[in-house]
């Protein structure tokens, strides 16, 4: 009787161990291997970058892979990783660089064609991370966002960020100034344990 | 060999502070061969200040809107707040040293704040005038 009941024991536990190896393999499975794939096929048709690992795929967005990109457009406000729009968006931007949120933000033709690569190439819809499927989920397919701050997942994240934190803090102005709070925003580092505002401290939720 | 060492950070400034003058004396030049005359530092600090209307903002800006009235220290960006560095050559050695971002911000500046790309003339008199600083 003792053996018996000694036996079903180990089937059990047996059961339980294959079960939780089969349902963490259908996880893995169904996370990233599509996106991968799809990640792929515009990376080579743009070349740049490569792809970052499992740990930054899963904890941020990529990071800014552009030197061009970095220097010309960090001149004048924070490096936006190109994982935070889709490539219709920037392509967008990219048109009407004259007009850039009321500022006159105008590329030679050589420096605007190859900014314009690296972020069509980079964008959310050609990304496989979290981060950015997050985002694309949130916009609809016919909207062109411009403003990252206007995008549904943004604001989703921030609303209950109070104004005297943000627009009405000198030490801040605007939500499009990520670096101010966000420690590790040049690292594609967005997480909230992370944020620290001027003036204000750590953010507790 | 040691009493010579001197000469490493002269050499290094010197060349630099030298640089940026031939990249303006080389700017006029090619201004020059495009209808600018001589170029004219009162009449670059003059048109400096001048006021036009920004249709965007609807506010009357100069050049000193977001530089700042004192060129050797840092201006802030009049909507933004961006830091911006001080214009004077004589503090801030990038100024003035490429050519090619001097045209960039030349054209973007000009067309922002006076709504229109500057003449020759104007971006020759406006060299010789930060150039002074």
């Amino acid at each position: 009787m003792k053996q018996k009941l000694k036996c079903n024991r180990i089937w059990g536990m047996m059961l339980l161990v294959g079960c939780i190896m089969l349902s963490m393999g259908t996880l893995a499975w169904s996370d990233d291997d599509e996106w991968f794939e799809h990640g792929n096929k515009h990376e080579s048709e743009y070349g740049e970058g490569k792809h970052e690992s499992a740990w930054q795929r899963t904890t941020g967005v990529a990071v800014v892979s552009n030197k061009l990109y970095k220097t010309e457009c960090s001149a004048c406000h924070f490096a936006y990783q190109p994982g935070f729009l889709p490539a219709r968006s920037w392509v967008k931007m990219m048109s009407s660089l004259d007009d850039h949120f009321g500022e006159n933000a105008e590329l030679d033709a050589t420096s605007r064609t190859a900014i314009e690569q690296y972020l069509r190439g980079h964008a959310a819809d050609r990304q496989p991370n979290r981060f950015s499927r997050s985002m694309m989920r949130s916009i609809g397919k016919r909207e062109t966002p411009l403003r990252i701050s206007q995008t549904p997942y943004f604001q989703r994240k921030h609303h209950e960020v109070p104004a005297r934190m943000v627009k009405n803090n000198p030490k801040v102005r605007s939500f499009a100034n990520c670096a101010s709070c966000h420690q590790g925003a040049a690292k594609g580092q967005f997480d909230e344990d992370a944020v620290r505002i001027p003036g204000f401290g750590n953010w507790e939720d | 060999m040691k009493k010579y060492f001197w000469l490493i950070p002269v050499l290094l400034f010197g060349g630099q502070a030298q640089a940026g003058e031939s990249v303006v004396q080389a700017l006029t030049g090619q201004y020059q061969q495009h209808g600018a005359g001589l170029a004219d530092a009162a009449h670059g600090k003059e048109i400096w200040q001048q006021q036009h209307m920004q249709k965007k903002l609807k506010k009357r800006v100069s050049c000193a809107s977001c530089h700042g009235a004192d060129l050797r220290r840092s201006g802030e960006h009049l909507r933004t707040g961006k830091r911006i560095e001080p214009m004077a050559p004589s503090v801030n050695q990038e100024r003035l040293s490429d050519p090619k971002k001097i045209e960039k911000w030349f054209l973007r500046n000009c067309k922002w704040t006076w709504g229109r790309e500057c003449t020759t003339q104007e971006k020759a008199d406006i060299l010789a005038f930060l150039q002074s600083l």
